[in-house]
């Protein structure tokens, strides 16, 4: 039976051509514009770290004084270098990593290669294994490692290239911002997207080339990347470095491993902040948030908003492009009130009508998903050729391709629903005798 | 000639589904071509936004050092003469430091205040450092008080905070300040408990960023008399002599390279001209308005196409009552009439109903996206283009009908 109506449904279509192709045609435009926007918004807004996003969190703590500087009532968006310490040296979680962004200049060994600089991450040991970064060679260093302001680095596989032809260059040594670090570790291709863990440096797109430890970092006074801001007597500091109570420039992240243990963590930074107040270095009521990292990304609102009024307009757009193929549909229905009645007479049900109708209707539907799809393959080209950061990122997925076909044919069902059950209300006999 | 309003009303009662479609469809059409249109018209005039600088013969150069243990007198030592060679390359016309330059996309903003120990801010200006040379570089035009004197100016270390005791500021962010036009002489507070009085105010200073935060506190600039000695690099930005551009653009990092070789110059964007710096900073504002445009068209051929569609059919469907008109008396003219009248009602309920729509879509981009309220006046235009494109439409399948013959009424069908 299916495949007589698809017969019918190509004979009926091909019988008038420009109808066809409009209808085919605003469905694919619909659909295009659609999945263009919708596979951006769900790349941008993607999970950086699937299988452990839900146990990594970002611990907020309030250390301002009153001035208001900074109004709002949310707690800064990073932590000052005394409290990043503390709640580091705490080890109240299970993994717990420090962190800032800086950029640091290699003196590379071939004279050949002129000096360059490179995006550096300071941060602490447990860094790699809580975000699971992959190595290709060597691995991280150590919590003694940290302590000793040890000469220690690890690079990525682009670094690596570039330097090294891509061998492994574990226990080589690294001329950069004039001291010689040994390197201990050469990361696998690793770059999630979003940038969680420090938004301040560009959410997409952006990759750290060399990862060294914090207090390396902060002794030799390297030059910081991201965010900072002050307060109080915090401005006008002098010297090469932040004040370490009165600037926020730090993230701190903390693996918690079950959600036991992030209701204990947060009651340890409440206890934390009292115990600051009462130290006198705290001002404010406790002031604490911990968001896991999908609800940081939320809060910190990372994808675009024009990212999300072009999806907004898009579905706009499909939705005219619906409605304009029922009223279409309608129309060639409606006019094929003779045909369908013969069949009535004939011994047809209306039930089959109807299925006959909505196969129709659905093969409109997925020529105008295929369309979609070419045009949606177009727009990801164009967005990929934009200079946006997030511009590589735009790519279909298998789920997004899914989704496609599944939207063209629900899209194409319902736009057939109304257009095949008005048709086949039809009186057959009236229309048999006024023919 | 009277306009036949009710017989077409009858006749659009049967048929309740087509009318409605058409209806529905003008009215979502209006309701996002007039917010297109009216997101483009914001974009481009972000884009024309002037910048106060005389884009046609300045230049940046992106100076980084590659020895990053230098003290702030090396450096210090070493930006002077680096900025002596650049004033004296026969295509350059004057060149300052700076730790940022307008257009950049995004910097160094600082919260200003009138009271030391005032709890909220009053407002945010984009901070620029230069010499006594940074408005002649830049061809700002000093409308009141004077320029920077050499003696002035200070010397800022790696990620150092100095408050100069003299400030030289744009002219929104005067008035915005002192209101009036008495800004001249007085001081104000920035990020610190030290005063800073303003000695000059230049015509328009456009920030570094363009994104929404810069646009709600539009050209507030405020420039110091600081060289940025940063440990990390440091902005070259050179004026060329007019029509000497492309020169200066080629002699300058050689002459800096000359200086000190321990210096990186990123050969892809280490140097830039404003054009590319203007086009580069507008990039997302100028996608979305053409994004924008596109969309308009397409949704406005798909509803042209759509109404061609459903009147072809209606046509088709009464040849034999146009025919029987026809054969009583109806003039062609009477037919092109009655359907043209029968789209005007059709297009003027959409649109109704589009104006609704239409608000209530931007009513949701103000609350999402904190976007502006919709002028009435993009509502009016998106009414007028959707009334002139359904008559427009409805013109061939029309003209048809009224070519009619009255004979059609005599055959059965």
């Amino acid at each position: 039976m299916f495949g007589y109506y698809i017969d019918l449904a190509m004979r009926s279509l091909r019988r008038n051509k420009a109808l066809t192709t409009l209808m085919v045609l605003a469905i694919a435009l619909g659909i295009g514009a659609s999945m263009t926007t919708l596979t951006v918004l769900h790349v941008l807004s993607g999970d950086p770290l699937p299988g452990r996003s839900g146990t990594l969190y970002y611990p907020q703590i309030d250390p301002r004084d009153n001035s208001g500087l900074m109004p709002g009532k949310e707690p800064p968006l990073q932590l000052t270098e005394i409290d990043g310490f503390n709640l580091l040296r705490a080890k109240r979680a299970d993994r717990q990593a420090l962190m800032t962004g800086g950029s640091v200049p290699i003196q590379p060994d071939s004279a050949a290669i002129d000096p360059f600089y490179v995006e550096a991450r300071y941060t602490t040991a447990d860094f790699f294994a809580m975000f699971g970064a992959p190595f290709r060679y060597g691995g991280g260093w150590d919590a003694a490692d940290d302590e000793a302001k040890a000469r220690d680095v690890v690079i990525n596989s682009g670094l690596n290239e570039r330097l090294f032809g891509g061998a492994n260059s574990v226990g080589h040594t690294l001329h950069m911002a004039g001291s010689l670090f040994r390197i201990v570790g050469v990361l696998d291709h690793w770059a999630p997207s979003p940038h969680f863990y420090d938004l301040y440096t560009g959410s997409y797109g952006y990759t750290e080339q060399v990862f060294l430890p914090l207090q390396t970092a902060l002794d030799m006074h390297l030059a910081h990347n991201g965010s900072n801001d002050c307060w109080g007597n915090g401005t006008g500091g002098v010297g090469s470095i932040y004040p370490s109570s009165s600037c926020v420039w730090m993230q701190f992240w903390v693996q918690l491993d079950t959600p036991a243990k992030a209701a204990d963590y947060k009651q340890f930074l409440i206890h934390y902040s009292e115990q600051q107040k009462a130290l006198g270095r705290f001002v404010r009521a406790p002031n604490v948030r911990l968001r896991n990292l999908m609800q940081w990304l939320a809060y910190w609102q990372v994808v675009p908003d024009d990212v999300r009024l072009q999806a907004g307009l898009a579905f706009g757009f499909l939705l005219v492009c619906l409605v304009n193929t029922v009223g279409l549909m309608l129309a060639k229905f409606l006019r094929r009130a003779g045909e369908l009645s013969v069949r009535r007479a004939l011994g047809a049900s209306r039930r089959a009508l109807f299925a006959q109708l909505l196969v129709e209707s659905g093969v409109v539907g997925l020529v105008g998903g295929v369309g979609g799809l070419l045009l949606a393959l177009l727009g990801l080209w164009v967005v990929r050729h934009r200079p946006s950061d997030y511009a590589a990122l735009a790519r279909l997925d298998p789920a997004m391709l899914l989704t496609t076909f599944l939207l063209a044919l629900v899209a194409s069902l319902l736009a057939g629903l109304l257009p095949a059950w008005r048709a086949c209300q039809v009186a057959p006999a009236l229309q048999l005798k006024s023919n | 000639m009277s306009i036949q309003i009710r017989p077409i009303l009858v006749a659009l009662r049967r048929h309740k589904a087509g009318t409605l479609l058409i209806a529905l469809q003008i009215a979502l059409t209006l309701a996002i071509v007039c917010n297109a249109l009216f997101i483009i018209h914001q974009r481009l005039a972000n884009m024309s936004q002037a910048s106060g600088v005389d884009e046609a013969d300045v230049f940046v150069i992106t100076n980084r050092w590659a020895n990053s243990d230098q003290t702030t007198s090396q450096i210090d030592a070493q930006v002077r003469a680096d900025l002596l060679a650049l004033r004296q390359l026969p295509a350059v016309r004057d060149a300052t430091p700076g730790s940022g330059y307008p257009l950049k996309g995004g910097g160094w903003d600082n919260y200003v205040m009138l009271t030391p120990e005032q709890v909220q801010p009053t407002t945010d200006a984009a901070v620029y450092t230069g010499d006594e040379h940074f408005i002649d570089t830049l061809g700002l035009k000093l409308v009141a008080g004077r320029n920077f004197r050499p003696d002035e100016v200070m010397v800022m270390g790696t990620q150092q905070a100095i408050t100069p005791p003299s400030v030289i500021v744009s002219k929104a962010l005067a008035d915005r300040l002192f209101p009036g036009g008495h800004a001249l002489g007085k001081s104000f507070y920035s990020m610190g408990p030290v005063p800073t009085t303003i000695v000059g105010i230049v015509d328009t200073l456009q920030r570094q960023g363009v994104d929404r935060y810069a646009q709600s506190h539009a050209g507030q600039s405020l420039i110091w008399p600081l060289r940025a000695d940063d440990a990390r690099g440091i902005y070259y930005i050179v004026r060329a002599k007019p029509g000497q551009l492309a020169a200066a653009m080629r002699e300058a990092p050689k002459a800096l390279l000359a200086q000190n070789r321990m210096r990186i110059i990123d050969p892809k964007d280490g140097v830039q001209d404003y054009a590319t710096i203007h086009h580069k900073v507008y990039d997302n504002d100028r996608g979305m308005a053409i994004l924008m445009g596109i969309i308009c068209v397409v949704l406005l051929a798909i509803t042209a196409a759509g109404i061609v569609g459903l009147t072809s059919f209606w046509v088709g469907q009464r040849r034999k009552q146009i025919g029987v008109r026809r054969a009583l008396g109806a003039r062609q003219r009477d037919i092109l009439t009655y359907f043209l009248t029968e789209n005007f009602l059709i297009s003027a309920a959409g649109v109704a109903l589009g104006t609704v729509l239409a608000i209530v879509f931007n009513l949701w981009t103000v609350t999402r996206f904190s976007m502006a309220p919709i002028s009435m006046a993009y509502v009016g235009v998106g009414v007028l283009v959707l009334l002139l494109l359904g008559q427009g439409a409805v013109l061939a399948p029309a003209l048809r009908a009224s070519r009619v013959s009255p004979v059609e009424a005599t055959r059965g069908g």
